[in-house]
């Protein structure tokens, strides 16, 4: 489909140049023209505030102690890489990250192949299961926090009962297990729609090609299903990864990142730093090593996005 | 494809039909053990609206109480502590950066993917690795430069912010609706020597309405239940509902039976939206794949 059109647009643009002679140059800018607006306006509003922040992280500056502020060069970095909690801190937000991005999108597979079948109320079972990820995140981790988790009056206690669950108190005894679990709800719907656009998308004729050639239903689903799903599952990882590094309602709401930082992920103590404790020069330091490391993980995410987007163009 | 994932008409299951029985007995099972997960999953917000409509005594009942007399008690009060304003602003802030991230990106998804021009790949590129960049390594500098225009707790402020937050995804999702777009259709409109504005009227815009539509619900979504940014920069004015919900169980301690008020009422719109324009969410959050 895409190809097709690639294919039509090219010619027409090569052809133009020429004969528009000194017209080429005001033909790329009336290409150009209609993306100025979004991309000075993403520039401004994102961009700038993160070289301001980089400016911020060389200075010592208390929001407490007015007058306080002045140049301190790299000295909030140091005390970034030696501070002991920053490293905790660190490793939460990759397990919650690596953690809820992987259960979600088994389970989102999971429900995926499921819904891909016919059968009666597919479309009420479909509804049902997207719910989740439409519920305000704040509105969900309250629920969470409350009406399931409580170890009294919880309903998920109350399932558990039966397996001895007792009272488990969920929240003060496994915070970031909590926390994943409200997650989990909320994402495996998206993957599970992404999972299922994918599987919906599978060119007919090969999977009856595949048939006709008397493939077993495993086989077409090894060989066929799954290296076309393959797409899908990655542009999965990478969005859920994007977001998911960024969580914060759940954490707010549910555990205040306790006890101690038990719970806290890079987002939320930032956060802690910044607007409780007023340290601007400290928490921007912060906010450049986060930047620095997300951008890391997102070169490589970005190449699989861009390798899977392209694939898709090519493949259609 | 829009079609398949629609409900299919309801597949004859009684075993009295001639089909095979083992494929019909698979089909009873599949049904069972979907609808069974699709209970589970929606259950804790079936659970949320049923303590809504609870009396705070019938919400802490061990075991958990099904049935109760219910009262609309609980909503009140929530309406009568400044719910009313909270969502005003919600829905302003959700409608207007909505429309300026449409405003701002269907011209750009049409340069980037109708009209492309050297280094669309960076420019795509770009866009998306604002994305990356998490907000909370930005939130300090925009508090302070937002303080200094006295634009703290203003509502105008968060529209700015979402609008910008929605909208690398909003050109990516809508640039693989326009890259549907039939070339020959768009020839055929140069030669006629159309002008850019009638050709994106006349031509573009009606093949890639039901994308945009998609990208808008999306946008919505994502706007309504933004929490972080709305926290910190928003106060008793500009406040949206997930900053009223929870000033309000930080004012009115965690009482089931009202907190689940506050949060179906939270939650409601978009939970609604989303339902009924089901097939536009699964087409915008598939970038396109499923028709």
């Amino acid at each position: 489909m895409t190809t097709t059109i690639e294919a039509a647009t090219a010619p027409k643009r090569a052809a133009k140049r020429p004969e528009h002679g000194p017209g080429s140059r005001a033909d790329g800018w009336s290409r150009r023209i209609p993306l100025l607006p979004a991309l000075v306006f993403t520039f401004i509003v994102t961009q700038l505030p993160f070289v301001v922040t980089i400016y911020y992280s060389l200075q010592s500056w208390n929001l407490v102690r007015p007058g306080s502020r002045h140049f301190v060069g790299l000295s909030n970095y140091a005390q970034v890489f030696t501070d002991s909690q920053f490293r905790q801190v660190m490793l939460n937000t990759v397990v919650l990250t690596v953690g809820a991005v992987l259960i979600s999108v088994a389970l989102g597979l999971l429900l995926a192949l499921m819904l891909n079948r016919a059968f009666p109320g597919r479309g009420v079972v479909r509804t049902m299961l997207i719910t989740p990820f439409l519920i305000t995140p704040v509105a969900a981790a309250l629920l969470w926090k409350t009406t399931l988790l409580d170890p009294t009056y919880g309903l998920v206690n109350f399932v558990l009962s039966p397996f001895g669950a007792g009272k488990t108190d969920w929240i003060s005894s496994f915070p970031l297990t909590a926390v994943m679990m409200a997650i989990v709800w909320q994402w495996t719907p998206f993957m599970m729609l992404l999972i299922l656009a994918g599987l919906q998308s599978q060119p007919a004729d090969v999977l009856e090609a595949a048939a006709v050639d008397g493939a077993s239903t495993l086989g077409i689903f090894r060989e066929v299903t799954i290296p076309h799903l393959r797409r899908f599952i990655e542009l999965g990882i990478v969005l859920g990864t994007i977001y998911l590094i960024n969580v914060f309602d759940q954490i707010y709401m549910m555990t205040q990142g306790g006890p101690g930082i038990a719970s806290a992920n890079l987002p939320f103590y930032i956060y802690q730093r910044a607007f409780l404790g007023f340290d601007i020069g400290q928490s921007a330091a912060m906010g450049v090593v986060v930047a620095i490391l997300t951008t890391i993980v997102a070169t490589f995410a970005l190449r699989l996005i861009f390798r899977t987007f392209s694939g898709k163009e090519e493949a259609a | 494809m829009s079609t398949s994932t629609v409900a299919p008409p309801a597949a004859p299951t009684s075993t009295s039909e001639p089909t095979p029985r083992k494929g019909s007995g698979r089909k009873v099972i599949l049904a069972v053990v979907a609808w069974l997960v699709g209970i589970v999953f929606v259950f804790p917000v079936f659970w949320m609206v049923l303590t809504a409509f609870k009396q705070e005594a019938d919400a802490y009942t061990s075991p958990p109480k099904l049935f109760f007399a219910p009262t609309l008690e609980q909503f009140k009060e929530v309406l009568g502590s400044g719910a009313g304003p909270a969502l005003l602003n919600s829905l302003f802030a959700t409608v207007v950066s909505t429309v300026l991230v449409l405003l701002l990106a269907i011209p750009a998804a049409f340069a980037v993917s109708l009209r492309p021009v050297g280094k669309t790949r960076d420019v795509l590129f770009f866009f998306i690795s604002t994305k990356m960049l998490p907000v909370v390594a930005a939130i300090v500098p925009i508090y302070v430069v937002v303080n200094e225009i006295h634009m703290v707790d203003n509502i105008w402020t968060l529209v700015v912010l979402y609008t910008a937050m929605n909208l690398p995804i909003a050109i990516w999702m809508m640039r693989s609706f326009f890259l549907e777009v039939p070339g020959a259709l768009l020839e055929a409109a140069s030669i006629d020597g159309a002008s850019l504005a009638r050709t994106m009227r006349e031509v573009v815009l009606p093949v890639v309405s039901p994308g945009i539509a998609a990208t808008a619900l999306i946008c919505v979504i994502f706007a309504w239940n933004e929490f972080f940014i709305a926290v910190n920069l928003t106060a008793a004015q500009a406040g949206t509902v997930p900053v009223f919900l929870v000033g309000f169980i930080t004012s009115e301690g965690l009482y089931f039976a009202k907190l689940c008020a506050a949060a179906t009422l939270a939650a409601l719109p978009v939970v609604i939206a989303g339902w009924v324009a089901q097939n536009k969410l699964v087409q915008g959050l598939s970038f396109g794949a499923v028709k």
